[in-house]
C-alpha cells in the first residue's frame, strides 16, 4: 500500500481522519499526509503537523483558482497532490463539498470511491468501509479493488488525534490548474444552532403528522418535561422548515443515540429510522394504527398527537 | 435550452422485506420505481423547458424493465428517453454507469443542462454526478436547491453544511438536486397513457461501444445486512389518558424515564 493523503473543507473532520489514518498507517507502514486549501493555509497546516501528519501540502502558484469551491479546480489540485504523496488512500471528510468532490477526483484518478463510510476496520489485510445502503436499512461492507481509492467519511466517525510533537513539513505546491468556471456571487452564512442534537439524552421528533408549525410548541413542550430536545423529520425541515435544519433526523440529517426518543407524526420510513436507529428505547405516536413506525417501537401509542403529547407532558410534571 | 435528465431505476424501498435468518434484503419481486430526488430533478428540467422551451430527455441505464419504468419520467413531461438495457447495469457500480451514461449523453446531441439527483434512492452515494461531469469534463453544481437559466448561464443556489452559495457558470453544465428544490408533480392517468407513446431509444451497451466486461472493477461489495434490530412492540390502544399512564409506567420500570 502506499501512503494516506487527508482532505477536508472542515478541520475538525480532518483531525478526526489524521486519528484513523495514523492507525491504518502504523498497522500497513503508510505514512500520513495532508493536504490544506482556503484561507489561513499556513496556520491551518500547522495544526495538521501538531497532530502526527509528517507532511501537509498547501497551494502555492495557482492558489486563486482554490479560493472559492470548484469542484474541477480542487480536484485537480487533489489529483496533483496526490500523485506527489505517493497516495493510493485519499480520505476526505463527507460533508457536501467532500461528497461532490470525491466522486470527481476519483474519476480523474481512476479509483475507486466510497461516499458515507462511517466504519473503516482493517481486515485479512484490506481495508473494509462501512456505510449504509437501500436508504439506511442495510449497512453494505465495502473495499476497493482499484490501486486508488477515495473514501469519504461521515464527521464524528472517529476521535481527533491527539496533539503531538510537531515533526513534519509544510510542502507549497505550484499547481496549473483550468480556469474556474463555477463562480461565486453570494454566500450567506447558516444560522448555526447551538445544540447538538446528536448528543441529547431524550429526542421528541416531530413528523408530518404535527400538521403546522404552530404545534411545534407542544413538542418543546413535551421535550422540556423530558428535559431533552426536539428534531424533526426531513419534511418537517427541508419542505416545511418548521424546525431549523441542524434539527434533521435521518439519512441525510443527524445520526443520534438518544436513551428516550418520542416520535409524534412520524411515519417511520427507512431514511428516517436510522437516524434514531441506536436509540435505546423507541416511543411512537400516530395515528394510523398500521405505520410503519410501530414496527421499530418499543411503545406505540395509537392516538393523536394533539391529545397524547400535552397529556404525557402533564405527567411527567 | 434542452435538458436530460439521468433517472435511476430502482427498488421502492419501502416494499422491501429482511430475511429474518440471514439479515438480508428480499430484493426478489419488489415494484420498480424512479428515485424520488431523480424526480425531483425531472420536475426542474420540465418546468425548464415550460417556462423557457426546448427539450427535455431522459437517460437511464439498467434493466429490461426500464422500458416500463421510465414512462413515469416521461409522463412528468419528459420528451423521449435514451435507455441503455443490460441485465449486469442493475446495481452497476457507479463508476459504470457514469462511464455508460456519459456515451449515452453523446448520442443525444445538443443540451445546455444535465441534471442528476443528489442521491439515489438505493445507493445514495452522490458520485453518478460528479464523475459524469469530469468524464464530460463539463463544470458542476452539486446540491443545489434552486435554478435559473438565464442569458445562456445557470444560476443556481447550492446548499452547503454551513451556507448557501449563490453560483453562476456557463452552459452546458451539470446540475445534482436537492429534493427541496421543488416539489415533482404526480402525472395523470392520461399522461401515464400517453407516456408509452413517446419516443424511447433502447440500446445495448456495446451499441455505445462500451464492453461491460472490460471495464475494471473498483468497488466490492462483501456484505450488505440489515442490523439487529430488536424492539418491544408493545401498543396501547386505549383511550388517551389510560394509554399515556401505561406508557409511562412503562418507561419509569425500564429506567427510560425518571420518576416522579
Ligand atoms: C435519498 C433520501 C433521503 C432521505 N433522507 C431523509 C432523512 O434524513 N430524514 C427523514 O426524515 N426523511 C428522509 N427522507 C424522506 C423519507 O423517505 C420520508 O419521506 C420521510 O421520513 C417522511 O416523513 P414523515 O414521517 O414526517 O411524514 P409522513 O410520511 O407524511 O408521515 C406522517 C405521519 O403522521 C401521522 N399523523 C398524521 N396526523 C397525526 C396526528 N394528528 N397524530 C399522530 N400522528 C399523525 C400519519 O399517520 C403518518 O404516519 C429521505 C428520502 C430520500 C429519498
Ligand atoms: N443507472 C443510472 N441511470 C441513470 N441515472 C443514474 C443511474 N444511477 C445513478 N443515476 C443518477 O445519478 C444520481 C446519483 O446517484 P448515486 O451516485 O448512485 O447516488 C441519481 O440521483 C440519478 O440522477
Amino acid at each position: 500500500m502506499g501512503q494516506i493523503l487527508i482532505f477536508s473543507e472542515n478541520d475538525n473532520t480532518g483531525f478526526e481522519l489524521v486519528g484513523k489514518g495514523l492507525e491504518i498507517g502504523s498497522a500497513t507502514g503508510a505514512a500520513v499526509a495532508a493536504a490544506v486549501f482556503g484561507t489561513d493555509v499556513a496556520d491551518r497546516a500547522n495544526e495538521y503537523l501538531n497532530r502526527g501528519v509528517k507532511k501537509v501540502y498547501i497551494p502555492g502558484a495557482g492558489k486563486e483558482a482554490l479560493e472559492t469551491f470548484d469542484a474541477a479546480a480542487y480536484a485537480e489540485a487533489l489529483a496533483q497532490i496526490t500523485a506527489k504523496a505517493e497516495a493510493t488512500l485519499v480520505m476526505m471528510g463527507c460533508t457536501r463539498r467532500g461528497k461532490e468532490l470525491a466522486g470527481r477526483l476519483a474519476e480523474k484518478l481512476g479509483a475507486g470511491c466510497v461516499n458515507d463510510v462511517n466504519g473503516v476496520r482493517l481486515e485479512d489485510g484490506r481495508i473494509v468501509y462501512s456505510r449504509y445502503a437501500l436508504g439506511g436499512m442495510t449497512v453494505c461492507s465495502q473495499t476497493v479493488v482499484a490501486p486508488v481509492a477515495v473514501v469519504s467519511v461521515m464527521p464524528a466517525t472517529f476521535e481527533q488525534a491527539p496533539k503531538v510533537m510537531p515533526g513534519g513539513d509544510c510542502v507549497a505546491v505550484d499547481f496549473s490548474i483550468k480556469p474556474v468556471r463555477v463562480r461565486l456571487v453570494e454566500r450567506q452564512a447558516k444560522t448555526t444552532e447551538s445544540v447538538d442534537i446528536a448528543e441529547a439524552k431524550t429526542l421528541v421528533c416531530v413528523g408530518m403528522g404535527l400538521g403546522g408549525v404552530e404545534k411545534v410548541a407542544l413538542a418543546e413542550e413535551l421535550a422540556k418535561a423530558l428535559g431533552g430536545e426536539v428534531g424533526g423529520s426531513k419534511p418537517v425541515i427541508t419542505d416545511q422548515k418548521w424546525l431549523p435544519e441542524a434539527r434533521m433526523i435521518g439519512l441525510s440529517g443527524k445520526k443520534c443515540k438518544p436513551q428516550l426518543t418520542v416520535c409524534l407524526g412520524v411515519s417511520g420510513q427507512v431514511q428516517f429510522m436510522v437516524g434514531i436507529r441506536e436509540a435505546k428505547t423507541i416511543v411512537a405516536v400516530n395515528t394510523d394504527e398500521n405505520a410503519t413506525i410501530f414496527q421499530y417501537a418499543d411503545y406505540g401509542i395509537v392516538g393523536d398527537l394533539n391529545e397524547v403529547a400535552p397529556k404525557l407532558a402533564a405527567l411527567l410534571k | 435550452m434542452n435538458s436530460i435528465v439521468c433517472v435511476k431505476q430502482t427498488v421502492d424501498l419501502q416494499q422491501i422485506r429482511i430475511r429474518k435468518e440471514t439479515r438480508e434484503p428480499i430484493m426478489e419481486n419488489v415494484p420498480l420505481t424512479i428515485g424520488d430526488i431523480d424526480k425531483n430533478a425531472v420536475e426542474a428540467a420540465v418546468r425548464l423547458k415550460e417556462s423557457g422551451g426546448g427539450k427535455v430527455t431522459l437517460v437511464s441505464a439498467g434493466s429490461e424493465d426500464l422500458e416500463e419504468t421510465i414512462k413515469e419520467g416521461l409522463a412528468m413531461g419528459a420528451d423521449e428517453a435514451v435507455l441503455v438495457v443490460d441485465r449486469k447495469l442493475d446495481g452497476a457500480e457507479s463508476f459504470v454507469v457514469a462511464t455508460v451514461l456519459a456515451k449515452a449523453i453523446a448520442k443525444v446531441g445538443e443540451y445546455g443542462l444535465i441534471l442528476l439527483g443528489e442521491g439515489s434512492a438505493d445507493n445514495y452515494s452522490g458520485q453518478v454526478g460528479p464523475r459524469l461531469a469530469e468524464l464530460l469534463d463539463l463544470p458542476l453544481v452539486a446540491f443545489a436547491r434552486s435554478i435559473e437559466v438565464a442569458g445562456g448561464k445557470l444560476k443556481a443556489v447550492r446548499n452547503m453544511d454551513d451556507c448557501l452559495e449563490a453560483v453562476e457558470c456557463d452552459l452546458p453544465a451539470v446540475v445534482t438536486v436537492l429534493s427541496e428544490i421543488n416539489e415533482a408533480r404526480i402525472p395523470a392517468v392520461t399522461q401515464i397513457l400517453k407516456a408509452g407513446r413517446k419516443p424511447k431509444e433502447v440500446l445495448a451497451p456495446a451499441d455505445l461501444g462500451a464492453d461491460l466486461a472490460a471495464l475494471d472493477q473498483k468497488v466490492q461489495t462483501l456484505a450488505n445486512i440489515a442490523p439487529l434490530q430488536e424492539r418491544k412492540q408493545i401498543m396501547f390502544k386505549e383511550d388517551a389518558d389510560t394509554a399515556v399512564a401505561k406508557l409511562l409506567s412503562a418507561l419509569q420500570a425500564d429506567g427510560a424515564v425518571g420518576r416522579y
